[in-house]
């Protein structure tokens, strides 16, 4: 059953900039299961979105992948020419962006945006193609998808914008679905609908989803498992459950600490204290060093290695097994 | 301590503003609408709290805020400040009053990157309400404005640099510094914290925590996130499309919310929890247009319990059902 899907291999993706050479994804490794949820959290800089758009191969200029393997199905896509990844782009690996008032193009009609897709990787008549669409509106749950579908983006709100967006992905039936941050500009009421959209849909198309968040609570809600980026390297990869109960990485606990919860009522929040690094010139050794209070000699010189410290779940800290960190949640319910 | 004196320092009674739309024409300009921004609410702020309003985007609660400072002049309404209708003295000429009570109300926005001159100094920019609203000496200005930097945990060397220099922790660190320099008795603190990471997140809310404790301000804080306003606040108030809908201390609200509207919303936080139990509710549909919003109840549309001809055709009243909890709903029945 756990047929590996996607696996990335010590990537490194650098933006030359005039200021220097901006280390936004610096040695990243992931994998991803088929069929699995994986949520991707970090703080704006960790490198997220950055990784997303190396497994399309869509950075952006002066972005530049520089090293790492991106095995898709067991084919390197760094390795693939670029009429190859226009096979895979939209049909395998869909993306979602954040913001889908500027992801849609804001002069074509839904229709054709949709069609474009569609008739992109199918060969079907422009016909087919529009019953097509307008079923897939229906899968997205929109209100009357066949005048829908005649409207251009600005007549509808942001919850509609994003099932459009993901109307869009999902067109072709693609294996991995990269959802950039798709409910940080909605409302809560309104993220609610999308992320039960996103759940069902992903259950019934049977795609693996990559959810990019730097929300603690949406991850929580419907990822597998989850992976926690800073400064653009991995801290700690595991299942949801002991990510959340029995972090080992003083970065992972931070985050869960730093966070009002609507469970537990504090009186102080407990405060990473600092800001994120500049990515041109970022700490020696461990990354987190600066802002860590478990920190010793060796963190600021040596920089930790991704180590799996139990089946299944991978810490990059040096201290991972002496330090104990007690979870926010509690232990009690571990198991 | 938090010193709460029982005793409005604010009273905002039947505040109402509408935005006029007019027709886009070179020489004549029709009015075709107008946008129902706030619409009727009442309520007070007692000397020493932190009140809270909640709701999500475009539901009125930054036009509250912006009509209690006369930045946006109100329809009709009566906003009472230290006893003093104040809506007439800033509509009057008299500018020495106007300045007095600008004094005495402070805001921070809540885009820290948009509300500093970029092309002033830290110094500049804090000791600018100083050179307004006082007449201290340059010596004084100076020893101030170190106090102020070490109070909001600014080193002094910052004082001689720009904004652009800054992180967006740090620069809503300069805004509460200034808005802090002319010893405000009201705060009105905007989504303060909405634009900046988890980690720098729970720094400011200290901060603005422990600035409470010192000068025993009041404050009316504004946010979409109820995790933070459960932090926050003593009371909270629940906005939906321009008008309150629920309004309770801050425990009660959370334990026993009684307005469908709120419990929807309560339900739709995601928690950072993977065993939490779950019972969300989904509303259907989305925010109605502000133009031409509903007649009766304005959630009526939204609304998950049976609706009757009352809740179509009628405003429902905010009504108190003890302990200080009010609502506006036809069918809750009182305890």
């Amino acid at each position: 059953m756990n047929k590996e899907l996607l696996r990335i291999e010590g990537l490194k993706t650098y933006f030359d900039t005039w200021a220097g050479i901006v280390k936004a994804v610096d040695g990243v490794d992931i994998e991803v299961i088929e069929g699995e949820t994986l949520g991707l959290v970090g703080e704006s800089g960790s490198g997220k979105s950055v990784t997303a758009l190396s497994i399309m191969r869509i950075v952006p200029s002066p972005g530049k992948i520089i090293e790492g393997k991106i095995i898709y199905k067991e084919e390197n896509l760094l390795e693939k020419s670029e009429k190859a990844l226009r096979e895979i782009r939209g049909k395998e690996i869909a993306y979602i962006f954040q913001d889908p008032s500027t992801s849609l193009n804001p002069v074509l009609t839904i229709a054709d945006q949709l069609l474009e897709v569609i008739l992109a990787h199918q060969e079907i008549s422009k016909k087919e193609a529009l019953e097509k669409a307008i079923e897939l509106l229906k899968l997205v749950e929109i209100p009357d998808p066949d005048v829908k579908i005649w409207n251009y983006p600005h007549q509808l709100s942001g919850g509609m914008k994003q099932r459009i967006a993901i109307a869009r992905a999902i067109a072709s039936q693609p294996n991995l679905l990269l959802a950039d941050e798709p409910t940080t500009n909605l409302d809560v009421t309104i993220q609610a609908q999308i992320l039960e959209l996103m759940q069902n849909l992903r259950k019934r198309l049977g795609m693996a989803m990559i959810l990019i968040t730097h929300d603690m609570g949406v991850v929580a809600d419907i990822a597998d498992r989850i992976t926690v980026l800073y400064a653009g390297r991995v801290c700690e990869s595991a299942d949801t459950k002991t990510i959340f109960y029995k972090a080992k990485h003083p970065y992972t606990q931070a985050l869960l600490t730093a966070v009002p919860s609507l469970a537990l009522r504090t009186d102080k929040l407990k405060v990473i204290p600092g800001n994120i690094p500049n990515l041109i010139e970022p700490p020696s050794g461990c990354r987190f060093h600066p802002r860590c209070e478990y920190a010793i000699e060796k963190c600021t010189e040596k920089i930790p290695e991704l180590i799996e410290i139990e089946p299944g779940h991978k810490v990059a800290c040096f201290r991972a097994l002496e330090i104990n960190l007690e979870s926010p949640l509690g232990g009690a319910k571990n198991n | 301590m938090q010193k709460i004196i029982n005793k409005e320092i604010l009273e905002v009674q039947n505040l109402v503003k509408h935005f006029p739309i007019y027709t886009r024409g070179i020489f004549l300009k029709k009015q075709v609408g107008l946008i129902h921004a706030v619409d009727d609410i009442s309520f007070s702020i007692k000397r020493g709290e932190t009140f809270g309003l909640v709701g999500e985007s475009g539901c009125g609660k930054t036009t509250t805020a912006r009509s209690i400072l006369y930045l946006d002049q109100p329809t009709s309404g009566k906003i009472n400040f230290e006893g003093k209708e104040i809506i007439t003295i800033f509509s009057s000429k008299n500018k020495e009053e106007k300045q007095k009570l600008r004094r005495k109300i402070q805001y921070v926005f809540q885009n820290p990157y948009a509300s500093l001159d970029p092309r002033m100094t830290v110094a500049d920019i804090i000791t600018e309400p100083l050179t307004i609203h006082t007449s201290l000496p340059k010596k004084e200005l100076y020893q101030k404005l170190y106090e102020l930097l070490e109070l909001v945990g600014l080193e002094p060397y910052h004082a001689e640099r720009y904004p652009h220099e800054f992180s967006g922790g740090q620069r809503q660190r300069i805004c509460i510094a200034r808005a802090l320099a002319v010893e405000p008795k009201l705060l009105i603190a905007d989504e303060p914290v909405a634009s900046l990471d988890v980690s720098v997140r729970a720094q400011i809310l200290n901060l603005l925590k422990d600035l409470q404790q010192k000068f025993n301000t009041t404050y009316l804080y504004i946010s979409h996130d109820l995790s933070t306003v459960r932090h926050l606040c003593n009371r909270v108030a629940v906005m939906y499309m321009g008008r309150i809908v629920e309004l309770a201390e801050t425990q009660e609200l959370f334990d026993s919310p009684l307005h469908p509207y709120t419990k929807a919303l309560l339900s739709s936080i995601p928690i950072p929890d993977p065993l939490a139990k779950k019972s969300r509710i989904i509303l259907p549909g989305e925010v109605p247009s502000p133009i031409n919003p509903p007649i009766g109840c304005r959630f009526e549309t939204r609304c998950i319990y049976k609706k009757d001809q009352n809740c179509i055709k009628y405003p429902p009243k905010l009504v108190h059902i003890g302990k200080g909890h009010f609502v506006a709903c036809e069918k809750t029945k009182k305890p």
